[in-house]
């Protein structure tokens, strides 16, 4: 993000450090830290209510945080990469809107697929193309077509809901590939998989790292760095397609305000995994634990029945709170140290 | 001269706001009636008063999302107050609300300040943490018309010299902030801060107690705008201006107040925020319906946004052209 605040303080960026082993890499990293948070309210949840433990209540929290999670893997992507896209939630309401105007015209599961996917791949197409051909600032480009696209459905669709998807679109939300482990779990872990080779096992994963770090140093280098972040671009609009169709399908109906609010959850999912906002950093497992996290938190505060918007001021916390500690902590090594 | 008028973002935003209004006015000609226009400026009032404060923020680098929320909770806050305490005279009300308000932008500022923590991030998490507080403090409850008292809910609408109070508060919002930018440092460090922070520290400018004080007033502005919202539309409930953050922000880059710092006038968020008023008056009238709003506004960003960056890149040495668009 061109926003982001300082270039008189010291960014969040870290080289990698160079320790002994991955073991000892990882004994000291986010990650764990955030494995045993996870484990942690795990544990709680299961004492907050005796049927939190039955196999097919954890298969159903899983949709608490699988389709925000998909999104999470691209955006994690794109913020390393020192860009954001504040316009996902309405991705997700665009195309929800363009699949149901579909259904209404009576198409079938595998065109709505079609359908989700080239919308999401579109609007994109249409962010990357602003802030790479023009060279504007994602925040505020996205900021615009957040309002853009959701003003689209609301165009389409005013105060009505689209129905009447077809009977085997509802596989994708609703649908069990083995016993209790949803379609939905699978498709997450499979992506995660995937993001997870793009980001740590190739070159374009590399790049994106670069960019994040010195975007003119990996110009210089011979990255092409206007084409990798249109292909961000691009593929956080993909995943919000695919999220919308999980979402739709799981919901069975599109309305204007589906999916309000969860860039926020996006970007905290990333953010909370060990993202640098900053850019420059991060890594796909710990969006991952990051997403198992607050997928058990918020099924958790389901359990204890507390409404949706105080879950929200926890989400707000726990946002700028996993960001303030590493500083709060080298502040205080550093006064330790003085 | 006329062409340096020419290129100032000011005039052609004028110009712009001039013919729109002229188109409306040729199909409608009573949209221009002066008390129909009185009437369009009152309706912008809160947003132009928004817009000032976040223009203060965005001028030192930062950006403000949680100024609706602000609004909504200090409004929430303040009917509450007025519930409980019916005979609390107005001018307790007023500092009551700036107060709270400038509290809730002190935080913002901290956060930003104290931790280093990024503008955005601060903002977003509370935004959803000041939502969140007005449920928690209303149980969810709308507080309604009858239950407010009458001098509570009359303040904003009294009339004095042809407008209402509201209209002549963001008027000496605006006259405030033009002094406030040009006539007293602190104004001219916000500058500083955005233009060039390493240059700020090196003539003693403390970036970060700028940027905190731009949120204190971005807070408490959002504060005065929450009472005066409450009290003008007689009720307050958890949703209030959802989603007004947006069109705040909208106003600032329209007005050509840029996102990257350091660069934006007084005169040209108040043309922002007027643009974005009579859009809003106008649609009605020429028979769009209202769900169109988001789409123009969001349009309407990213038009300006990328008019903003066209006319107005820096014209250092290029060594290699596409470093500039890397940036």
């Amino acid at each position: 993000m061109s926003l982001a605040s300082t270039d008189t303080k010291a960014t969040g960026r870290q080289l990698p450090d160079r320790l002994k082993t991955p073991l000892h890499r990882f004994l000291i990293s986010w990650e764990l830290l955030l494995l045993c948070v996870a484990v942690a309210v795990f544990i709680l949840n299961s004492f907050a209510s005796p049927y939190f433990l039955d196999p097919w209540n954890l298969s159903d929290a899983t949709f608490n945080f699988t389709e925000k999670a998909m999104i999470a893997f691209a955006m994690a992507l794109l913020i390393i990469s020192g860009e954001i896209d504040l316009s996902v939630a309405s991705i997700i309401a665009l195309t929800s809107t363009a699949m149901g105007f579909a259904v209404q015209m009576g198409a079938d599961t595998p065109l709505l697929v079609l359908i989700g996917l080239c919308v999401g791949l579109a609007c994109g197409a249409f962010n990357g193309l602003l802030v790479t051909g023009f060279g504007l600032p994602s925040i505020v480009v996205t900021i615009g077509t957040m309002s853009l696209f959701r003003g689209i459905s609301y165009i389409v669709l005013g105060d009505k809901a689209y129905t009447g998807y077809p009977s085997n679109f509802a596989f994708f939300g609703q649908g069990y590939v083995w016993w209790v482990i949803s379609f939905e779990f699978v498709l997450f872990a499979l992506l995660a998989v995937l993001f997870a080779v793009i980001l740590h096992r190739t070159n374009f994963g590399r790049a994106v790292f670069v960019i994040g770090n010195n975007p003119v140093g990996a110009l210089f280098s011979g990255i092409q760095v206007a084409r990798v972040k249109f292909t961000l671009f691009l593929l956080t609009g993909v995943m919000s397609g695919v999220a919308a169709i999980c979402l739709t399908s799981r919901l069975g109906a599109t309305r204007p305000s589906i999916a309000f609010g969860w860039e926020l959850e996006v970007v905290t999912m990333v953010v909370l995994g060990g993202v640098s906002i900053l850019g420059g950093s991060g890594s796909i497992p710990g969006v991952v634990i990051a997403a198992f996290v607050m997928g058990m938190v918020t099924f958790g505060f389901g359990l204890l029945n507390v409404p949706g918007i105080v879950m929200s001021i926890f989400i707000g916390l726990l946002l700028i709170a996993v960001i303030a500690l590493p500083r709060v902590a080298r502040q205080l090594l550093a006064r330790r140290k003085a | 001269m006329i062409r340096s008028l020419m290129k100032s973002r000011e005039m052609i935003l004028a110009a712009a706001i001039l013919l729109l209004t002229a188109a409306i006015a040729y199909r409608f000609p009573a949209f221009v009636a002066p008390s129909n226009l009185a009437r369009v400026f009152n309706d912008t009032a809160p947003l132009i008063i928004l817009a000032l404060g976040q223009m203060a923020v965005i001028l030192t680098r930062c950006i403000d999302l949680s100024v609706a929320a602000n609004l909504a909770l200090t409004g929430m806050v303040v009917a509450m107050l007025n519930v409980a305490m019916p005979g609390l005279p107005i001018p307790v009300v007023l500092v009551v609300a700036i107060g709270l308000g400038a509290l809730m932008g002190l935080a913002n500022g901290l956060l930003v300040w104290k931790l280093d923590i990024p503008p955005i991030v601060v903002t977003l998490g509370t935004m959803t943490i000041y939502r969140g507080i007005i449920f928690v403090i209303s149980g969810g409850e709308w507080i309604n018309a009858h239950e407010m008292s009458d001098t509570f809910k009359a303040f904003p609408r009294q009339v004095g010299l042809g407008l209402p109070v509201l209209s002549w508060i963001a008027i000496l919002v605006v006259a405030g902030f033009a002094v406030l930018v040009s006539r007293t440092a602190l104004g001219r460090a916000f500058y500083a801060v955005g233009g060039n922070p390493h240059a700020a520290v090196y003539t003693g400018i403390n970036v970060g107690f700028t940027q905190c004080a731009a949120y204190v007033f971005s807070g408490a502005l959002a504060g005065l705008a929450g009472y005066l919202w409450v009290a003008r539309y007689a009720v307050a409930y958890v949703d209030i201006a959802a989603g007004f953050e947006l069109e705040v922000v909208a106003a600032c880059v329209i007005g050509g107040i840029s996102i990257a710092g350091g660069v934006g006038s007084v005169g040209g968020a108040l043309l922002g925020a007027l643009f974005l008023g009579i859009v809003k008056n106008a649609l009605p009238v020429v028979n769009i319906s209202p769900f169109w709003q988001l789409a123009i506004s969001g349009s309407a960003i990213i038009i300006a946004v990328a008019f903003n960056a066209t006319s107005s890149r820096a014209k250092g040495r290029v060594i290699l052209k596409k470093a500039e668009h890397a940036l």
